[in-house]
C-alpha cells in the first residue's frame, strides 16, 4: 500500500450519515414501517448511527438489523481465500417494511447481490433501499445506490478504506494506491 | 487463523484454535435455524455422503438436516443395504464414492481409525462421526458449544463424565477438547468401566460420585453401550443406577445450577432418573439443536479448506 489520502474525516462521514437519514425520511415520508439491515462489519455501524441520527429528527426507534452475506457469495466456489462467517441479526419482521440496506463501500455491487438473496430468505419487505457511505464505482451487476454519502471516481488499482471508531479506532475514509 | 485441514476425524488431532473456529463459526450458523427459511446457499452444488457401518439415526439425521440446510446434496448409504455385504473393503467404497465426484463423506465405523484411513486415501473431505471406541469429534464439539453457550465459557470449568468410560468414543473426544480449552475434566464410573491408562489424557478419575457432582459445573452423563462389546463385563442394572445413576436426590448435594448432558439414546433408569432427564437441569435437547449448528460449521469449514488448497 502506497501513500494514503484522505478523502473524509470524522465530520465528513457526521455530515454525510446525516444528510442520508434526511434523505431516507424525506423518500418514505416519514419513519413509519422503515427499517435499517447493516451488511458486516462496517455496513453495521453505518445502520445504527443512521438509526441514531434517524431517531433524533423523528423521535421513533427505528428497527436494525445486522447481516452477514457470506454464505450468500457468488465466490464461495473459488479460490478466494477462505471467509469468515459472522452472525445475522434481524430480530424482526422485515415482512412489508421498507427496508433500508446499508453498507460501506459500493463497488462491483456483488455484495449488494448477496444481500438481496439473503433477506429475500427473511420475508418479502414492501422495498429493498440501498443507502452507502462512499460508491465508487466500477460495477458489475445492474444496480445503483438510493442515498450516497460521498461519490469517488477512483481506478480499479486503487483500493478504498473506511475506517469507523466503532472497529477502527478512528472515523476516516482514505484512497491508496494499490502495489 | 484459518481453517486448513480438509478433514474432521478427531479433537486430539486439533489446536484449541481450530476448535474455537469451529464453535465461533457454529455461532453464526446457529441463527439460520431460527429463520421461516431455513436454508442457505453456501454448499449449493456440493454432495455429502452420509456413509454408516453402524446403525444411527441421530447422527446421521443430524448431519443431513445441517448438509441440507447448506443447500448440498445428500446420500444416505447404510451399510447393511450396500456393496459392502458383497465384500467390498473400505477404501475401495470411498474411492468409488470419489469418483461418483462426491465432496464430502461423513462416516460411522465400528473400527476405531477407520476415518483416519479412508481420509488418507482419499482427497475428498472425511468428516468422522464416529469409529470405535476413538472419537466422535462432532458430539464432543457440540457438547463443548452447549456448555459455552450456558456458561459463557470453557476454561477452569468442571465438567464430570459419568458411566461407560470404557466403550465411550464421546468421552475420549470430550476429554480431547475440553482439556485443550482448559477445563477440567473429572471421570466417574465403576472401575470396571474405566481404561486403563486414561488418565494418562489428563482427566482425574474417581468412582465417589457424590464428590464429583458437588464440584462438578456439568455433568456429562454416557449411555451404557451394552451392544458394543458382547464379552464385557458391565455392572448389574439396578446396582449400577443405585450406584451411579443420576437422580435428582444426588443432584440435590450438587451445585443448583449444574448442567446434566447426555448423548443419547437416554436409557432411562439406568443412566439417569426420567425426573433428572426432563427437569430444569437438563440441556439435552439443546444439545440436539445445538449439534445441527456445529455440523453446519464442520461441513462448511471442511469443503472451503479443500478449495483453498487445490485452488492455487
Amino acid at each position: 500500500m502506497k501513500e494514503k489520502v484522505k478523502i473524509l474525516d470524522q465530520e465528513g462521514i457526521n455530515r454525510a450519515i446525516t444528510r442520508i437519514a434526511h434523505e431516507i425520511i424525506e423518500k418514505n415520508k416519514g419513519s413509519l414501517g422503515l427499517c435499517l439491515v447493516g451488511i458486516r462489519n462496517r455496513g453495521v455501524y453505518i445502520a445504527r448511527r443512521i438509526s441514531t441520527c434517524i431517531k433524533q429528527i423523528e423521535s421513533a426507534d427505528i428497527l436494525t438489523g445486522a447481516l452477514d452475506i457470506t454464505l450468500y457469495r457468488d465466490d464461495l466456489a473459488l479460490a478466494t481465500g477462505q471467509p469468515l462467517v459472522r452472525k445475522t441479526e434481524i430480530d424482526f419482521d422485515i415482512n412489508d417494511k421498507n427496508l433500508v440496506l446499508v453498507d460501506d463501500v459500493l463497488y462491483t455491487g456483488r455484495t449488494i447481490r448477496a444481500a438481496l438473496d439473503a433477506l429475500i430468505d427473511f420475508g418479502r419487505p414492501k422495498s429493498i433501499q440501498l443507502a452507502v457511505l462512499i460508491d465508487r464505482g466500477h460495477r458489475e451487476l445492474p444496480i445503483r445506490a438510493d442515498f450516497v454519502g460521498k461519490n469517488i471516481p477512483t481506478s480499479k488499482k486503487e483500493s478504498v478504506e473506511v475506517r469507523l471508531q466503532e472497529s477502527d479506532g478512528s472515523d476516516e475514509v482514505l484512497i491508496a494506491e494499490k502495489e | 487463523m484459518l481453517w486448513t485441514k480438509k478433514d474432521l476425524l478427531g479433537l486430539e488431532y486439533l489446536t484449541a484454535e481450530e476448535i474455537n473456529i469451529i464453535l465461533d463459526t457454529a455461532e453464526s450458523f446457529k441463527e439460520v435455524s431460527t429463520r421461516e427459511i431455513k436454508k442457505v446457499p453456501a454448499l449449493r452444488g456440493k454432495t455429502a455422503v452420509n456413509l454408516f457401518y453402524e446403525p444411527s439415526t441421530r447422527t446421521r439425521v443430524s448431519f443431513e438436516v445441517a448438509a441440507k440446510r447448506l443447500s448440498a446434496d445428500v446420500i444416505n448409504i447404510a451399510a447393511e443395504t450396500s456393496s459392502v455385504r458383497k465384500g467390498e473393503t473400505l477404501i475401495d467404497t470411498g474411492k468409488n464414492i470419489q469418483a461418483l465426484k462426491a465432496d464430502i463423506i461423513i462416516m460411522r465405523h465400528s473400527c476405531s481409525g477407520a476415518a483416519n484411513m479412508l481420509a488418507r486415501s482419499l482427497d475428498i473431505s472425511v468428516v468422522n462421526a464416529g469409529d470405535g471406541w476413538h472419537e466422535h469429534p462432532t458430539q464432543a464439539l457440540l457438547d463443548i458449544f452447549t456448555l459455552k453457550e450456558k456458561l459463557g465459557k470453557i476454561e477452569g470449568l468442571n465438567v464430570a463424565i459419568v458411566g461407560d468410560i470404557a466403550h465411550s468414543r464421546v468421552a475420549r473426544s470430550n476429554i480431547w477438547g475440553l482439556t485443550k480449552l482448559g477445563a477440567k475434566v473429572t471421570l466417574c464410573a465403576p472401575e470396571m468401566l474405566l481404561p486403563p491408562g486414561i488418565a494418562l489424557t489428563g482427566a482425574k478419575t474417581s468412582s465417589d460420585l457424590e464428590a464429583v457432582l458437588k464440584n462438578a459445573d456439568a455433568v456429562n452423563v454416557l449411555r451404557m453401550q451394552f451392544e458394543r462389546d458382547e464379552n464385557a463385563a458391565f455392572p448389574e442394572q439396578l446396582d449400577y443406577f443405585k450406584k451411579f445413576g443420576i437422580t435428582e436426590e444426588k443432584l440435590e448435594k450438587a451445585k443448583k445450577n449444574i448442567l446434566v448432558m447426555h448423548p443419547g439414546p437416554i436409557n432411562r433408569g439406568i443412566e439417569m432418573s426420567s425426573g433428572v432427564a426432563d427437569g430444569r437441569n437438563s440441556v439435552i435437547l439443546d444439545q440436539v439443536t445445538n449439534g445441527i449448528a456445529v455440523r453446519m460449521a464442520v461441513l462448511f469449514l471442511v469443503s472451503q479448506a479443500r478449495e483453498t488448497k487445490q485452488g492455487i
